[in-house]
């Protein structure tokens, strides 16, 4: 039995905002299927008492004065983005 | 003969006595770019006109204290994902083609201090996903010692770059052996710092809990230089480790008496090819002579590591670009009319196959319903693993193996299919989910083909990593031979 189906690989493919055609939600739910049968392996493992690792070094929290900086000037903000206009970034309409 | 087949200590006497200038080695850095490129096509962005004038100030300082610092004046390049003010920085990307970032990254920076001068930016595997540097959106990087093969990746521009000459050291980062696995198919020296040994400040983020910038050089002792300039704690890198930043250079002794050794049989098993597991004997023979000793040892969750790092490290991906998203910077597709298919377009025509693939994968395995059986499941086997390496470095100072199962292959040859290109890095990965630090160094050549020795250390112990690789190196001649370009 397949891992994921097409139709959650579309639905992935959603959730990642990702645009793919019907041709490479094919190809990618066989590799995908392929890809996550074999991480199953890791079912072998007992793991029932063992603690997640997120994070290698032993960091908690890292504190500093909250001090407030000079932010980003405007033109920089904006050097690289595709579209502006009047100082903000332009996108396509949001709401009707 | 090329000014870069001296080590950096050579050529910064050289300068200090005034035989060199700054210029000579900034344009004996083009010159071979101009006349091996072509063929290797390591770079993608060139810096002239800035490397050249920085140079020539540079120069009025030769002779002073100004320029006592061992970098000083030398030419290096730098891997495309780390950010670099004002020169394009595309993680060999679509979705980055026109990005000219607004800050540097912090290696950058105090490479800067330290006055190298930046050569130009290289090339990579898309985001640093991949193996051989096939996965650029622009062009592939072939390795220097045959043409026809993959440097290795994902850091394969940085790798091959050192290897023809063109730089006498890069920067490299390393998610599962992007810096190691591709030093070792183009016989340079490669190191991952134990994490958070090197802040990722401006590093365009894969899986932040498992990347590692490091240098990439001819020479361990090289190699130290480098790491000396970029370690340590940066307030900008919560994850950077308030560790001292001991002298690399004075661990450089040449003595490795009493050295324990521990040797996975797991790393020389199954699966490695037996010319490299000669070459690693042999080297475990050298170490041997010279006063080490060796065991056998076992980590024995070895096998669990790739599953356990595609499953984390595309989790982490698929959060990490989600950035990438065409309203703020980079690529923005022509064809919408909504947000949601500006969203969806943008990233289908800017990200590429692989790129796409992981981050499907990764938001699989967070998504509702299965966050617990993959994911989660995933760290824990990372604690087991982690475990492994805990308990032989109990025991062993250092673990030794080959850092790659055979030498680079054939361009073309494992882009079919996703699962054959990952089992390449299964010495390596093993190395960043337990955070610890590991190194390549060459150790023999099978066809013609570099192979490389990984020697991994304890967390923060870079400088015995350095001092078993620089006696190893010390009493071999591998790293002397260059490719016939």
């Amino acid at each position: 039995m397949s891992r994921i189906s097409i139709e959650e690989v579309k639905h992935v493919a959603h959730l990642a905002r990702l645009a793919i055609t019907e041709d490479e939600a094919v190809n990618f739910q066989k590799q995908l299927d392929a890809i996550i049968t074999f991480s199953e392996q890791l079912n072998e493992l007992d793991t029932e008492n063992v603690e997640p690792t997120s994070h290698v070094l032993d960091i908690k929290n890292v504190l500093r004065e909250d001090v407030s900086k000079e932010g980003l000037p405007q033109e920089l903000v904006l050097k690289n983005a595709p579209d502006h206009q009047d100082g903000q970034i332009k996108v396509p309409p949001i709401i009707e | 003969m090329s000014l870069f087949d001296q080590k950096i200590s050579v050529l910064h006497e050289q300068l200090h006595k005034k035989e060199i200038s700054v210029t000579d080695l900034v344009e004996e850095s083009y010159k071979r770019i101009k006349a091996v490129d072509e063929q290797v096509s390591a770079f993608l962005t060139l810096d002239e006109e800035r490397a050249r004038s920085q140079a020539e100030k540079l120069n009025e300082k030769l002779g002073t204290d100004e320029a006592k610092g061992l970098l000083f004046g030398m030419p290096i390049g730098i891997k495309d994902n780390i950010v670099t003010k004002d020169l394009r920085t595309t993680a060999a990307s679509q979705i980055l083609h026109n990005f000219d970032p607004i800050y540097d990254a912090t290696v950058v920076r105090k490479l800067q201090e330290a006055e190298t001068i930046t050569i130009g930016k290289l090339n990579m595997d898309e985001f640093a996903m991949g193996s051989s540097t096939e996965n650029s959106s622009f062009t592939k990087t072939k390795n220097p010692w045959n043409l026809e093969t993959v440097p290795g990746g994902s850091s394969g521009g940085s790798a091959a770059a050192v290897a023809a000459g063109e730089v006498p050291f890069s920067l490299g980062s390393d998610t599962g052996g992007s810096i190691r696995q591709p030093a070792s198919f183009c016989g340079v020296v490669g190191l991952k710092p134990t994490y958070g040994r090197v802040s990722r400040f401006g590093l365009i983020a894969f899986a932040s809990s498992l990347d590692q910038i490091g240098p990439i050089t001819r020479t361990v002792e090289d190699n130290a230089f480098v790491l000396q300039a970029i370690a340590g704690v940066d307030p900008m890198d919560s994850t950077s480790a308030n560790v001292e930043v001991p002298s690399y250079v004075n661990a450089l002794t040449g003595d490795v008496k009493g050295l324990k050794i521990g040797v996975p049989k797991e790393y020389i098993g199954e699966g490695v090819n037996p010319e490299v597991r000669e070459s690693v004997l042999k080297a475990l023979a050298t170490l041997e002579k010279l006063g080490a000793t060796w065991e056998e040892v076992s980590l024995p969750h070895s096998k669990y590591a790739l599953s356990t790092y595609y499953l984390l490290s595309s989790s982490e991906a698929s959060a990490n670009l989600a950035r990438f998203d065409g309203v703020r910077y980079g690529y923005r597709s022509p064809n919408s009319d909504n947000l949601m298919d500006l969203y969806k377009n943008s990233r289908a025509e800017g990200f590429g196959d692989e790129v796409k693939r992981r981050i499907m994968l990764g938001t699989f395995a967070l998504s509702s319903g299965y966050y617990d059986a993959y994911y989660k499941k995933a760290q824990k086997a990372r604690t087991l693993i982690k475990k492994d390496f805990e308990d032989v470095f109990a025991k062993y100072d250092v673990i030794v193996g080959p850092t790659t199962p055979t030498p680079a292959f054939k361009i073309g040859e494992k882009t079919s299919d996703p699962l054959t290109m990952y089992a390449n890095d299964i010495l390596t990965i093993p190395v960043n989910l337990a955070g610890v630090p590991g190194i390549s160094v060459p150790c023999g050549f099978d066809q013609g083909l570099p192979l490389g020795l990984q020697i991994i250390g304890k967390h923060f112990d870079e400088a015995t990593v350095y001092r078993v690789a620089h006696a190893f190196e010390q009493a071999t001649d591998f790293h002397k031979q260059k490719p016939g370009l």
